[in-house]
């Protein structure tokens, strides 16, 4: 995984709350048998209807880095499709009240961060992308903190452990492995009940 | 030492690392796999030189995009078939037990794993699906992960977890007629709704679960993240017990003795706190049917559906419009009026032989109405053949429901079982989600008795007025 780096980015806002992850990348894309590519499968059946308006079919949102969205995103399948498309589309981070937790592990493992915001600050950013047309935001992980060109600033939290790996953009399975004794000691004194 | 929930009884005994400032590295004792979830951590693990650490521990086999058609032909989705071919391809270069397309063990993961005995209380199991939760009706800590920690699993047979918050889902008293475990959890999902549960593991206690049975229970589980918890369990009794005993990959012998025993300990101790707990009455529950696109979206088979204007926040209202307008509804139109285009019994929620035997005493010596066309998928070849042996087949395909082979089907819509744009189904699934059956395609989702009577109505109808008594 790259290490993630703070950057400011272009803010695409998804006006609606509970989008599970069949919306955000439907069934017909999960037949992939590899992680990339599958930009083209985001919000496929949203993008795709006659005289969508969806938000990612206007222009102004198609370079947007940053999705600003309502609560419980991404809930529903564990597909992990659904991050992959939205950083295969160019998503570094989303926002959001609250997160599903699967999709919110998935974002982790793929370098997307997943910021939770107070409802009231998620209403102000959507607010400020009415208001306007050039909306951006940047995110700095380290400092746990988003924040506009016009001096508006955010604070969000974050367990130190995801923080780390992400900034640090770190093999989660190594760091695993380098705990291989004490799993063999846990092995050793746990047999299998599953019968051979 | 100190009374404990049934989850943290089963989360102490797996830590296998616990350092403050970090996830607890906890290890896994099962480990399911399937075709769609898999082949980025199999080509993952190669591209890194990794094994599968534990094959004891991990088992294969094909659901989600298999066809429910005859078997002995090729399969048509190019796709699919690469799918279903790559998961072939690893579980035989790496080792791993496979129960493929043919075998008398193949069928929806969360089928196969509590009927072949794979999974056990007291266990942490983990699949590549959301559905995992379904295996917590044993006693086991079950859940869903994406595919970076399958590979993971793969690799190292752990998982670094935050630890879930507790919460207790309380339900007692009897059931009426006609209400069956679908009712249960639809209806909590309703009270508590899609996000209730997020950031928990939920107990489900009382006695109306209690005087469940084991394939109950596993409906119950199943739909805990449809509710927002990763993980839903249920506590370990002597039903669990009974269930297990002579499965193929549960103990045998003195050995499944000492294990039953060890098992009737994964329960709630008495006095041991939760996080959160929500309470209710068996008598609060109906025979339910989704109306909207979330599965919280729900209403009692004699209620209406909903009037936007009803909500009175501001968002809820807006995707309830939302709703209705994918849906194809109007406000106040009551359920029972609403017509219904296809019935879908099958999916890892109700596909199991008491969900089949329960839809096909609705159907027996009934017609399925002209204007629906109606098929079961059973959730395992398992339970095929023992349907088959009960002659629920030509029930059902007297009825004039088509009698198909395992697997996910319809569900989830990625074999060729799918809604054309605007079809109407009355569905034993677990989600309503837009397009989840097809592109268009409106899902309502009931449970089996349900779908079977709507089957034969053409529309939704109260099932307590046809429950034989």
């Amino acid at each position: 995984m790259e290490p993630f780096k703070n950057f400011t980015g272009i803010v695409a806002p998804l006006d609606r709350p509970n989008v599970d992850t069949d919306q955000i990348i439907p069934k017909q894309f999960l037949k992939s048998v590899v992680r990339s590519g599958l930009g083209r499968g985001l919000f496929f059946d949203w993008r795709n209807q006659p005289d969508s308006q969806f938000v990612l079919n206007q222009p102004r949102f198609e370079k947007a880095t940053i999705l600003v969205a309502r609560a419980n995103f991404g809930c529903g399948s564990s597909r992990e499709h659904a991050v992959w498309a939205l950083a295969d589309f160019g998503f570094k981070a989303v926002i959001a009240p609250t997160f599903a937790d699967i999709f919110r592990n998935n974002c982790l493992k793929n370098g997307v961060l997943t910021i939770i915001l107070k409802p009231e600050e998620v209403e102000a950013i959507f607010a400020a992308i009415k208001r306007n047309e050039d909306y951006r935001l940047t995110v700095d992980l380290a400092g746990q903190k988003v924040f506009d060109g016009a001096g508006w600033s955010a604070h969000f939290d974050i367990d130190p452990f995801p923080k780390r790996c992400l900034l640090e953009g770190l093999d989660d399975i190594a760091l695993t492995l380098a705990h291989d004794e004490a799993i063999k000691q846990y092995e050793a004194a746990h047999p299998t009940t599953i019968r051979a | 030492m100190a009374v404990q929930t049934l989850f943290d009884k089963i989360w102490n005994a797996h830590v296998v690392r616990e350092q403050s400032g970090e996830p607890a590295l906890i290890y896994i004792d099962l480990h399911l796999i399937h075709e769609v979830t898999s082949p980025q951590a199999f080509e993952g693990l190669a591209k890194a030189g990794r094994r599968v650490r534990r094959l004891d521990r991990t088992f294969a086999t094909m659901d989600h995009n298999v066809p429910t058609t005859d078997r002995s032909l090729p399969i048509a989705d190019p796709d699919a078939k690469l799918q279903i071919e790559m998961l072939r391809k690893n579980c035989n270069e790496f080792g791993v037990k496979l129960f493929d397309l043919g075998m008398v063990e193949q069928g929806i993961v969360h089928v196969i794993g509590p009927e072949l005995g794979l999974s056990q209380p007291g266990m942490t199991i983990v699949c590549g699906d959301s559905h995992t939760a379904t295996h917590g009706a044993l006693g086991a800590l079950a859940f869903g992960i994406g595919t970076s920690e399958v590979e993971h699993v793969l690799a190292t047979q752990c998982l670094w977890q935050a630890k879930p918050r507790t919460m207790e889902v309380r339900v007692d008293g009897r059931l009426g007629l006609g209400v069956t475990a679908k009712d249960v959890i639809l209806g909590i999902i309703g009270r508590i709704t899609t996000d209730g549960g997020t950031g928990h593991a939920i107990e489900y206690r009382g006695s109306t679960f209690e005087a469940m049975s084991m394939e109950e229970r596993m409906t119950v589980c199943n739909m805990s993240i449809e509710g927002g918890a990763r993980a839903g369990m249920i506590a370990a009794d002597q039903k669990t017990v009974d269930y297990l005993r002579g499965r193929r990959y549960a103990p045998a012998g003195a050995e499944f003795d000492r294990m039953a025993r060890e098992w009737l300990k994964f329960h709630t101790d008495e006095g041991a706190k939760f996080d959160r707990s929500v309470v209710f009455k068996a008598a609060e529950f109906a025979p339910q049917v989704t109306w909207g696109t979330n599965p919280g979206m729900v209403a009692e088979v004699t209620g209406k559906v909903p009037d936007p204007a009803s909500f009175a926040d501001a968002t809820a209202r807006r995707a309830a419009e939302l709703a209705l307008e994918y849906m194809g509804l109007q406000p106040g139109v009551p359920i029972e009026e609403v017509r219904i285009d296809r019935v879908f019994i099958g999916s890892c929620t109700n596909s199991r032989i008491s969900d089949l035997q329960a839809a096909a005493a609705i159907v027996k010596g009934r017609k399925v109405a002209s204007t629906v066309s109606a098929m079961v998928v059973p959730g395992s070849e398992q339970v095929k053949i023992e349907a088959e042996k009960l002659g629920l087949d030509r029930i059902f395909k007297a009825a004039g429901f088509e009698w198909r082979e395992a697997g996910c089907s319809m569900c989830l819509g990625m074999n060729p079982d799918i809604l054309q744009p605007g079809e109407r189904c009355a569905s034993t699934s677990n989600r309503n989600f837009e397009g989840r059956q097809g592109k268009g395609g409106r899902t309502h989702l009931v449970s089996p008795i349900m779908a079977a009577a709507a089957a034969v109505a053409g529309h939704f109808v109260d099932v307590r007025e046809w429950a034989s008594r």
